[in-house]
């Protein structure tokens, strides 16, 4: 009995807190839908930096123009690289085959990737690229490792190291190496703080792509609830008055 | 009015449409005391209604196709009108039965709902939960993301773990050697009819409540005590015509249900990755495995005895073997109590604890099941085990040695 109540005890403690398992610490994303800015510059990040080895196969442009205050001919202008016409989705030229052979494996749809990712998770990989010799592309991920994927952003970053440390947090009590902090090696185009803006922006826009009906969803969620409430109050005083009669 | 009462006699003499309103409804005589646990009843249809309605509707897009399954579902999402809407409602629906079920469940184990003469009403009730598990369970697979894929082989793998026969019906459940296009197909087609299976089950559970009446939170029979209300002078004394006083009453029930429910669909339909789980959002793919693979929540208690028992000579037969027990055991429950009161009310202090540390042992196993197995989780699922069983099957003990309390003649406000 005694063994039971332990148990039921200690299955309580990590419902309260340690639900979020072990990896990687990811960092906040910040990211605000309703900043048309922020989606529009992720937009155009995405379309430069991304759309030629990744698609977003689900994500048509013209849905994309509405939603992000922007005109067809903006987007047919600037943002059109793969195709002419506006009702397409977001596909490229790029094979699966191809991509095996030059990646390792097929780059992977980015339609719903913060859906099945988290956009804390993409944030945190679009800054946590570092030099490491032993990968074809000379970069290593620390929430991906060992990612097939050059840092295709580098330009605007500039190349950093991982700086680890010793812990003792081995299973026996052995040191084991643990990220400590990066480091940077080569100035980018753009500070820090601006660096971080960038990944938020695109991190933002990809979060638009995995459900564009978002921000609407949540609009029309209000009136419902709202609805519903006074709904809730005719019923219950319906029901009231019905049941005056029952002792 | 003449007119229509005309009409009705017509109808009347070729169809027994107003004795099955009156029978069913008007001049049914349910208990007055129900409390906050009766509206699930109701809510259950009310979702199963849902599904439906909302299925239909998601069927006429969606494309059971192993390469246009995971895109027709972002079809949906994206350029059906409403789309995102019908197939929230439908994802969170889901989810919302099974809430709703267990709660119902519930009810029927802290009143006694199951004990004589309601017994056959129980066991329709447990079918009526098999065909659920079915349901759910061929639907998961739908949407052909990563989860639906590996929990939809897991769960084949189950049938494959019976001696002898297993690999064949293994290959027959899935009508692959892998879960493929093959069993797509064929789980869309389940998928579709069971639900229709599951609505004539809950006419049988309803025609088979309005037979013996309705149990009430004080385990009384209405129908003993004495005679004559307001409406009929033969009529139970403590009963009230279902219709207008509980049809009403439901009404309110249902409106506070959609509040929590349109709150799930608009503000976090994906339930934080329990509703809707994250790798889903990946296509399936038959050669990457994901590291963790993790039923829905609602069938994580029976995944989590299902893990807990060991293999035998590698063969996970007796975990299986588990997991089906533990779900079948329910149907002897009404020969398992022993008390001599039907309603906890007036059950003891032992009774009281018992099903308490079961709910509570249940939602553990729920968690549990949701988890990596790690040394101490597997150990807290083996205790979890153990109790889910014991609570059935020392019931008759517990039940008997239970020391309770006396009854009242007339139901309580």
């Amino acid at each position: 009995m005694k063994k039971l109540i332990v148990a039921f005890l200690l299955a309580t403690v990590p419902l309260l807190g340690l639900a979020a398992g072990g990896g990687v610490h990811l960092d906040d994303a910040d990211i605000d839908l309703g900043d048309q800015a922020s989606l529009q510059r992720g937009a155009k990040y995405f379309m430069n930096y991304c759309l030629s080895c990744h698609s977003a196969k689900f994500q048509r442009y013209n849905r994309m123009a509405k939603d992000l205050g922007l005109t067809e001919d903006e987007v047919i202008q600037n943002l059109m690289f793969t195709t002419d016409k506006i009702g397409n989705t977001m596909d490229i030229a790029m094979t699966a085959e191809q991509g095996t052979e030059w990646f390792g494996s097929p780059p992977p749809d980015l339609s719903v990737i913060s859906r099945a990712r988290g956009v804390d998770w993409i944030y945190t990989y679009l800054r946590s690229f570092y030099l490491d010799e032993k990968l074809p592309f000379g970069v290593n991920n620390l929430v991906f490792p060992d990612v097939g994927m050059p840092h295709v952003l580098w330009e605007l970053q500039g190349a950093q190291k991982a700086v680890f440390k010793l812990e003792k947090k081995g299973s026996r009590g052995n040191d084991i190496q643990v990220f400590d902090h990066f480091e940077p090696v080569t100035q980018g185009t753009v500070s820090a703080e601006e660096y971080d803006q960038v990944a938020r922006d695109l991190t933002a826009f990809l979060s638009y792509v995995g459900e564009p009906i978002q921000m609407e969803r949540k609009r029309l969620g209000v009136w419902v609830l709202l609805f519903i409430a006074v709904f809730f109050v005719m019923a219950y005083l319906l029901k009231k008055e019905y049941w005056k009669d029952v002792h | 009015m003449s007119m229509m009462k005309n009409f009705m006699g017509w109808i009347d003499d070729r169809y027994p449409m107003t004795k099955v309103w009156n029978e069913h409804l008007a001049e049914y005589y349910a208990p007055k005391n129900f409390n906050f646990w009766y509206f699930m009843g109701s809510l259950a249809m009310l979702v199963l209604v849902i599904q439906i309605l909302t299925g239909v509707w998601l069927a006429m897009s969606y494309k059971p196709d192993a390469e246009l399954a995971f895109g027709s579902v972002e079809y949906i999402m994206r350029d059906v009108d409403w789309g995102w809407l019908i197939r929230y409602m439908h994802s969170t629906g889901a989810s919302a039965f099974f809430i709703v079920i267990y709660l119902h469940m519930f009810r029927g184990l802290m009143y006694g709902s199951y004990r004589k003469p309601r017994e056959l009403l129980w066991i329709i009730g447990v079918i009526i939960y098999l065909a659920m598990m079915a349901t759910a369970f061929f639907g998961y697979l739908l949407p052909w993301g990563q989860m639906s894929y590996w929990g939809a082989q897991v769960i084949v793998n189950l049938f494959s773990a019976v001696p002898v026969i297993g690999p064949d019906l293994g290959v027959w459940v899935r009508g692959d050697y892998v879960i493929s296009d093959a069993t797509l197909n064929r789980f869309y087609a389940l998928h579709f009819l069971v639900p229709f299976v599951l609505a004539a089950l809950v006419f049988v559970h309803i025609i088979a409540l309005h037979k013996v009446g309705s149990n009430n939170p004080d385990g009384i029979e209405i129908k003993k005590g004495p005679k004559g209300n307001r409406w009929d002078d033969k009529a139970p004394a403590d009963g009230i015509p279902f219709h207008p006083y509980y049809s009403v009453k439901d009404i309110a029930g249902v409106a506070g249900f959609l509040f929590l429910f349109a709150a799930a669909v608009f503000f976090a339909p994906e339930m934080g990755g329990y509703f809707i789980e994250h790798p889903n959002f990946e296509p399936a793919n038959p050669l990457k495995t994901p590291e963790h693979i993790a039923p829905v929540w609602y069938f994580t208690p029976f995944y989590a005895i299902l893990r807990a028992v060991p293999s035998i000579a590698g063969s996970a037969f007796p975990g299986v073997v588990a997991m089906f027990a533990s779900i079948l055991i329910m149907f002897f429950l009404p020969w398992l109590d022993r008390s001599p009161v039907k309603s906890i009310r007036y059950k003891g202090m032992l009774y009281k604890v018992m099903l308490w540390l079961f709910a509570i042992n249940f939602v553990i196993l729920g968690f549990l099941g949701t988890q990596p197995t790690t040394d101490l989780y597997t150990l807290m699922a083996q205790i979890g085990t153990i109790y889910y069983f014991a609570f059935f099957l020392l019931m008759p003990i517990y039940s008997k040695m239970d020391k309770t309390k006396p009854v009242p003649e007339r139901v309580t406000e």
